[in-house]
C-alpha cells in the first residue's frame, strides 16, 4: 500500500525582530526536520506541549505556510505540483475553537454548504440535500440549518465544523485539538463521532492534541514532538505501555490518572519548555532529561529503531526515537 | 467540631436576567452545603456552567450585585457567618486567612505592575508589614513555589512570564499571608501537563507544611484523583452526589456521575466511551424535577420532581430517587423550579 501523506524533513524558521529599533534578529525554529508518513485509513496522533510546533506543522501539510525546507507529498505528488482546489478537496481541516471558527453571521446551513458553493458543486437544489445529508452524517437535526452558532451549545458547534470539513469529501482530515474546547461529556460524544465516521468514510486522520489519553483513545500510531522536532514515534499501545524516549516517560507520568489507588512513579521534570528562540544546542530535550549524556549537548539523535526485535510489520509497527540511549551498540 | 475550616449551609445565589420572557431568575447555586476541615481537600467537580466558580465566589463575597445575590443560606468560616461581617472585618479575613487562586493567570494579574509587588501588596495591607519586609517576603514566596532567580522575577511584569510562571505567581499571591483556607478555581487547566504535575505536587507540599484546608475546583477527574481527600459532584447548581476520593471512583451511585467517569478516556485503556447524551442545561433553561433528568438512562416517573440528598454510607449520599428508602441527608425543601419575577 502506498503512503497518502509523505512528509519528509520539512522546517518552517520565523523571524522575529526584537531590541532596540527590531535591530536585533532571531530565528525561531517552528518546526525542524520533521518527518512522518501517513498511510491511507489510518489515525496518527501528534502530541506535544504548547508552542511544540504541532498547528505549524498542520499548517504547512495543508500548505497553509510555505515550507523553507524538505517536502510534503500527497499520493505521491508534491503539494505544490496540485491544483490548489484539487489539494482543497482532498485534505480538510477541523480547528480547536468552535466558538471562533465559525462565522457567526451565517446559517449552519450556509456554513456546511460554503465548501459546495466555493468549489462549484451540484446545483442549488443538490447543494440543499447535500448540506442536510452531511448534518445528518454528523449526528444533527436537519431543522439546525436554520440556526445561527450562537444558539448551538458547543459539541453542537463541533459537529457542524466537522460537517463543514467533509463536505468535499476529503480523504485527509486534519483535526487540531477538536475536543480540547468542550466538556468532558460532550468531549466522548465528538470524539465517537469521529471514530465512526473513520470507519464508515475510511478517513485519515492526523489527530493533534495535548492529552494523551484522548490520542490513545482514537490513534493507531503517536508521533511525539518537543520544540519543533519529533521525538518518538510509535504504535499508540505499545507508546503508552512502553515509552522509550525520557521526554514521552516524563510526559505520560505527568498525565493525571482518574484513578485514586493508582499507585504512581512520577518522573519529575525539572525546569520549563525552554523559549523556541534560542533552543539548547544537541538534542533540545537535553537541558531538562534525566538522563542526559554528553553527546546529547553536542548533537542532534538521529531517528534510532526500538522495535523490541527489530519486527518487519511495515510502517504501522515502525519505532523509533531520537535519543542517544537507543543508539545500537 | 474545631477542625471544620469552612462550613457552607444551604447556599443558594440567584442571578437575574432579561429574555424576551420578561426578567427572571435563576439560581446558579441551589441550597449547596458542603464543609472543609483543617488539612484536607475538597474538591468541587462539574462541567462548564454548573455553578463550581460562583460557589466560591459566592462564598467570598464577591459576586457582583448587581445581577446575582446569595438569597439564601450562610458560609461559615471558624464558625463566623461570612456573609454577616460588614465590609472591614471581610477584608480582614478575606485575602488574609481565607485566599483564592483564580482561574486563568493570564487575566487575573494586573499587566502594568511588577509580580513583586503584586505579591506583597497583600502582605502589607494585611500583615501591616513595611515595603521593604514586604518585598523581601514577596521574594521569598516566589522562592517556595519554585521560581529560579527570584529577585530578579519579581522585577518582571506578568507579560515577561510563561504560563507556567504566572500561575505560580497566583499561588504565591495566595500563600504570601498564610491562609488556612485556600479556594483554588482550575488551577492548572491552563498548564500542560509537566508544569501542572510540578504545581499539584507544589500545593499538596504546602498543605502539609500548613495543615490548611483546600476546596478545589476544577472539571478534570485526573486532578481530583490526585489530590483530594473527598469529591462533591456538581451539576446545574446543585451537589448531585459527595463521597470519599476512593469510593466516588469505585462506586459511583448518581446517574451523573457514573456518566461522567464513563465519559473519560484513560491511558493505556482502549474502550468505548459511552458518553452521556444531551447537554447541560442552562441555569435560565433548567427542567422540572431532577436537572438530569432529560439526559438520565433511569429516568422514572418520581424524577418529575426533585429529589433531596440521601445519606448512602459515611460521607457518601446522592441527589438521586434511586436511592429512596436510604436515611435523607438534607431536609427537604427542593421546590420545582419557578419563574419568578426579580424582585
Amino acid at each position: 500500500m502506498s503512503a497518502l501523506l509523505e512528509i519528509d524533513a520539512v522546517s518552517r524558521h520565523y523571524h522575529v525582530r526584537g531590541g532596540l529599533l527590531g535591530l536585533k534578529h532571531a530565528l525561531v525554529r517552528a518546526v525542524d526536520g520533521l518527518s512522518l508518513t501517513l498511510m491511507p485509513g489510518e489515525s496518527l496522533g501528534l502530541v506535544g506541549e504548547s508552542g511544540c510546533g504541532k498547528s505549524t506543522l498542520a499548517r504547512l501539510i495543508l500548505g497553509l505556510e510555505p515550507l523553507d525546507a524538505g517536502s510534503v507529498r500527497f499520493q505521491g505528488r508534491d503539494i505544490n505540483d496540485w491544483p490548489q482546489t484539487e489539494l482543497r478537496r482532498q485534505m480538510q481541516m477541523v480547528f480547536q475553537d468552535p466558538y471562533s471558527s465559525l462565522n457567526p453571521r451565517m446559517s449552519v446551513g450556509a456554513i456546511v454548504a460554503e465548501p459546495l458553493v466555493i468549489h462549484s458543486m451540484g446545483t442549488v437544489v443538490e447543494r440543499r440535500a447535500k448540506t442536510l445529508s452531511l448534518l445528518r452524517t454528523v449526528g444533527l437535526d436537519a431543522d439546525m440549518a436554520q440556526r445561527y452558532p450562537h444558539q448551538l451549545s458547543g459539541g453542537q458547534r463541533q459537529r457542524v465544523a466537522v460537517a463543514r470539513a467533509l463536505a468535499l469529501g476529503p480523504a485527509l482530515l486534519v483535526c487540531d485539538e477538536p475536543v480540547s474546547a468542550l466538556d468532558v461529556s460532550i468531549q466522548a460524544q465528538v470524539l465517537l463521532l469521529l471514530q465512526d465516521l473513520r470507519q464508515r468514510l475510511g478517513l485519515t486522520y492526523l489527530f493533534i492534541s495535548h492529552d494523551l489519553a484522548v490520542v490513545g483513545q482514537i490513534c493507531d500510531r503517536v508521533a511525539v514532538m518537543y520544540l519543533g522536532r519529533l521525538v518518538e514515534l510509535a504504535p499508540a499501545a505499545a507508546l503508552i505501555s512502553k515509552p522509550c524516549h525520557p521526554y514521552t516517560r516524563a510526559l505520560l507520568s505527568a498525565v493525571p490518572v482518574p484513578d485514586p489507588g493508582h499507585a504512581r512513579t512520577r518522573e519529575h521534570l525539572v525546569g520549563e519548555l525552554p523559549s523556541p528562540l534560542n533552543p539548547p544546542e544537541g538534542c533540545p530535550f537535553h537541558p531538562r532529561c534525566p538522563e542526559v549524556m554528553d553527546i546529547c549537548r553536542r548533537e542532534f539523535p538521529p531517528a534510532f529503531d526500538t522495535s523490541s526485535s527489530g519486527a518487519t510489520g511495515g510502517i504501522s509497527e515502525t519505532r523509533l526515537a531520537h535519543c542517544w540511549l537507543h543508539k545500537p551498540g | 467540631m474545631s477542625d471544620i475550616l469552612l462550613d457552607i449551609r444551604g447556599l443558594t445565589t440567584a442571578f437575574a436576567a432579561h429574555t424576551s420572557a420578561g426578567g427572571v431568575v435563576a439560581k446558579a447555586v441551589d441550597t449547596v452545603s458542603l464543609t472543609v476541615r483543617q488539612g484536607e481537600t475538597l474538591a468541587v467537580v462539574g462541567e462548564s456552567g454548573c455553578g463550581k466558580t460562583v460557589l466560591a465566589l459566592s462564598v467570598l463575597g464577591l459576586i457582583p450585585d448587581p445581577p446575582g445575590r446569595v438569597i439564601a443560606g450562610q458560609a461559615l468560616y471558624r464558625g463566623r457567618d461570612l456573609a454577616a461581617m460588614d465590609e472591614a472585618e471581610l477584608e480582614g479575613v478575606r485575602g488574609n486567612h481565607i485566599a483564592m487562586i483564580f482561574q486563568e493567570p493570564m487575566t487575573s494579574l494586573n499587566p502594568v505592575l511588577r509580580v513583586g509587588e503584586q505579591i506583597a501588596e497583600g502582605y502589607r495591607l494585611h500583615k501591616g508589614a513595611s515595603r521593604a519586609e514586604a518585598d523581601e517576603r514577596a521574594v521569598e514566596m516566589l522562592r517556595l513555589v519554585g521560581i529560579p532567580n527570584p529577585a530578579e522575577r519579581a522585577q518582571s511584569y506578568p507579560f515577561e512570564l510563561s504560563g507556567g510562571m504566572r500561575q505560580r505567581v497566583m499561588i504565591a499571591m495566595a500563600l504570601v499571608n498564610d491562609p488556612d483556607l485556600l479556594f483554588a478555581d482550575e488551577p492548572t487547566t491552563a498548564l500542560d501537563v509537566t508544569i501542572q504535575a510540578q504545581i499539584l505536587d507544589l500545593m499538596r507540599e504546602l498543605q502539609q507544611r500548613r495543615g490548611s484546608g483546600i476546596l478545589l475546583i476544577t472539571h478534570d477527574l485526573g486532578v481530583v484523583a490526585e489530590t483530594a481527600q473527598r469529591v462533591a459532584v456538581m451539576y446545574a447548581g446543585q451537589i448531585v452526589e459527595q463521597a470519599p476520593v476512593a469510593e466516588l471512583y469505585a462506586q459511583p451511585q448518581h446517574p451523573y456521575t457514573q456518566g461522567l467517569l464513563a465519559s473519560v478516556p484513560r491511558l493505556g485503556v482502549r474502550r468505548t466511551l459511552s458518553p452521556i447524551p444531551g447537554m447541560v442545561p442552562g441555569i435560565f433553561n433548567l427542567p422540572m424535577g431532577c436537572r438530569f433528568r432529560p439526559r438520565c438512562a433511569k429516568a422514572f416517573g418520581r424524577c418529575e420532581a426533585c429529589p433531596p440528598l440521601f445519606e448512602l454510607g459515611p460521607g457518601h449520599s446522592a441527589r438521586c430517587w434511586l436511592f429512596d428508602g436510604a436515611p435523607l441527608a438534607e431536609p427537604v425543601h427542593c421546590e420545582a423550579f419557578k419563574r419568578e419575577a426579580y424582585a
